[in-house]
């Protein structure tokens, strides 16, 4: 796996700009993105995503790229390949379990009858699922959610996938055994990751690629 | 019995399909409204409103204008397909229809901006195109919202009066809807037909309102607990 990143984007509100000018380069299986709140990280996974548009740059995964500003391509989200786990996971309310978990399987505009089959059925074990195959995400527990979230995106078969501050909702004890279970399921799928963090702590459990970025910019390692 | 239970099922039928008609097009122009910004957006908004706020008369004087013989549609359909909707009950329902049309419109533009757009986000990193984005995650997550608009619809589909009487007059059995049966009991004197037709309006609005609230209430399951 080989991500390329430069990218520069500024936003303005009425009466503050930010600007984003972040560039790095990793071919490790964890990318880790560190940095105080407010830095630019979350801003970065959504441009590698393609759900914030840059102004100048290149976004290259592996052979593909998926946007260079100067060539005039910028694939649209859903045609990345790319999987995002989202901070406070964006679980479908009205769709039960297994409708979240299978739901990148149909591509059609009406979702199927039945969702259900046996490539979900094993996705929903590996991910300890299978039980709650029927409840709805409101009545599931954080890490529950944050399973469910990865199943999702897993299910879909990115090259990639992006996690924002997957740990940040949950407490101390939690974080210590899912982020166990992250490098878990890295290994089982053999599928790259990068990962936001702010937490010290996550940074040198997961290992891998380092990042730091503080005020929209990579400090130099 | 048959004189008031007539005017009953035309209105029923009337309002059912105009309210169908309101809701496709209100939904679809709230969703390509809602994906717009500035200046024009606001005038189409606007003008898109206008029949909430014209009186029904002037409304009724458009639809003709538009719907005549001599009128751009209304021209069209009797040149090619020899179809006249002055004077006919699908008349009745483009009044209606047009009516109500705000009515949808406002709360499905209300409901698409309630609608997280993190869902959506969501849905496109899984692979999904804009248009199954829109009936996969949008459009359930606003369907509340929605179906009250197209219940506020109905109801002013069946009280709908004005526009109706000018586009499809008042011919007893093919046009004359409950509201200008009432009308023309009254102006007709004849006070037990008009009290008959009175009460009719009133019972079917309240089983109307009872079976909406209970609709509304039954919440899709996943949705339930999150409120």
């Amino acid at each position: 796996m080989r991500i390329e990143v430069d990218i520069d984007r500024t936003l303005r509100a009425r009466d503050r700009q930010f600007r984003l000018a972040a560039s790095f380069v990793s071919t490790a299986g964890i990318t880790v993105l560190f940095g105080p709140s407010g830095a630019g990280k979350t801003l970065t996974l959504r441009a590698i995503a393609g759900l914030l548009h840059c102004d100048h740059g290149r976004i290259v995964l592996n052979e593909t790229t998926l946007f260079d500003s100067t060539h005039g391509i910028d694939l649209p989200a859903r045609r990345r390949g790319i999987g995002f786990v989202f901070q406070d996971y964006a679980l479908f309310p009205h769709l039960n379990v297994v409708q979240n978990v299978a739901f990148a399987r149909a591509q059609g505009w009406f979702a199927p009858r039945r969702a259900m089959d046996a490539d979900i059925g094993d996705l929903l074990e590996a991910f300890a699922l299978s039980e709650l195959a029927e409840s709805y995400p409101a009545q599931l527990s954080g890490g529950q959610r944050q399973r469910v979230a990865l199943a999702r995106a897993i299910a879909a078969q990115p090259h990639l996938l992006l996690l924002d501050e997957p740990f940040a909702a949950l407490d101390a004890p939690l974080r210590a055994h899912l982020r166990t279970e992250l490098l878990a399921i890295r290994e089982r799928f053999a599928i790259p990751m990068v990962v936001i963090t702010h937490d010290p702590d996550d940074v040198a459990a997961l290992g891998g690629t380092v990042v730091t970025i503080e005020k929209g910019r990579v400090l130099e390692a | 019995m048959t004189e008031a239970l007539q005017p009953l099922l035309l209105t029923l039928k009337v309002s059912a399909l105009a309210t169908v008609l309101a809701l496709v097009a209100g939904v679809a122009c709230a969703r390509a409204l809602g994906r717009r910004r500035g200046l024009a957006r606001d005038v189409a908004e606007s003008l898109l409103t206008l029949p909430l706020v014209l009186p029904p008369t002037v409304l009724g004087y458009y639809l003709l204008v538009v719907l005549g013989r001599n009128g751009v549609i209304g021209g069209w359909l009797h040149a090619n397909f020899g179809i006249s909707l002055i004077f006919t009950w699908q008349g009745a329902v483009i009044a209606a229809a047009v009516a109500a049309f705000p009515l949808t419109l406002r709360a499905a533009r209300a409901a698409f901006a309630e609608v997280d757009a993190q869902f959506e986000q969501a849905a496109r990193t899984l692979g999904l195109t804009e248009t199954a984005v829109f009936f996969r995650v949008s459009l359930p997550l606003a369907w509340r919202g929605v179906c009250a608009g197209a219940l506020l619809a109905f109801a002013r589909a069946m009280g709908e009066f004005g526009a109706t009487l000018m586009v499809a007059g008042s011919l007893p059995g093919r046009t004359q809807t409950l509201s200008i049966a009432i009308y023309n009991a009254v102006m007709a004197g004849d006070d037990a037909t008009a009290q008959t037709l009175v009460l009719i309006s009133l019972v079917t609005a309240v089983v109307i309102l009872i079976l909406a609230a209970r609709l509304l209430r039954r919440a899709p399951r996943g949705l339930q607990d999150a409120a």
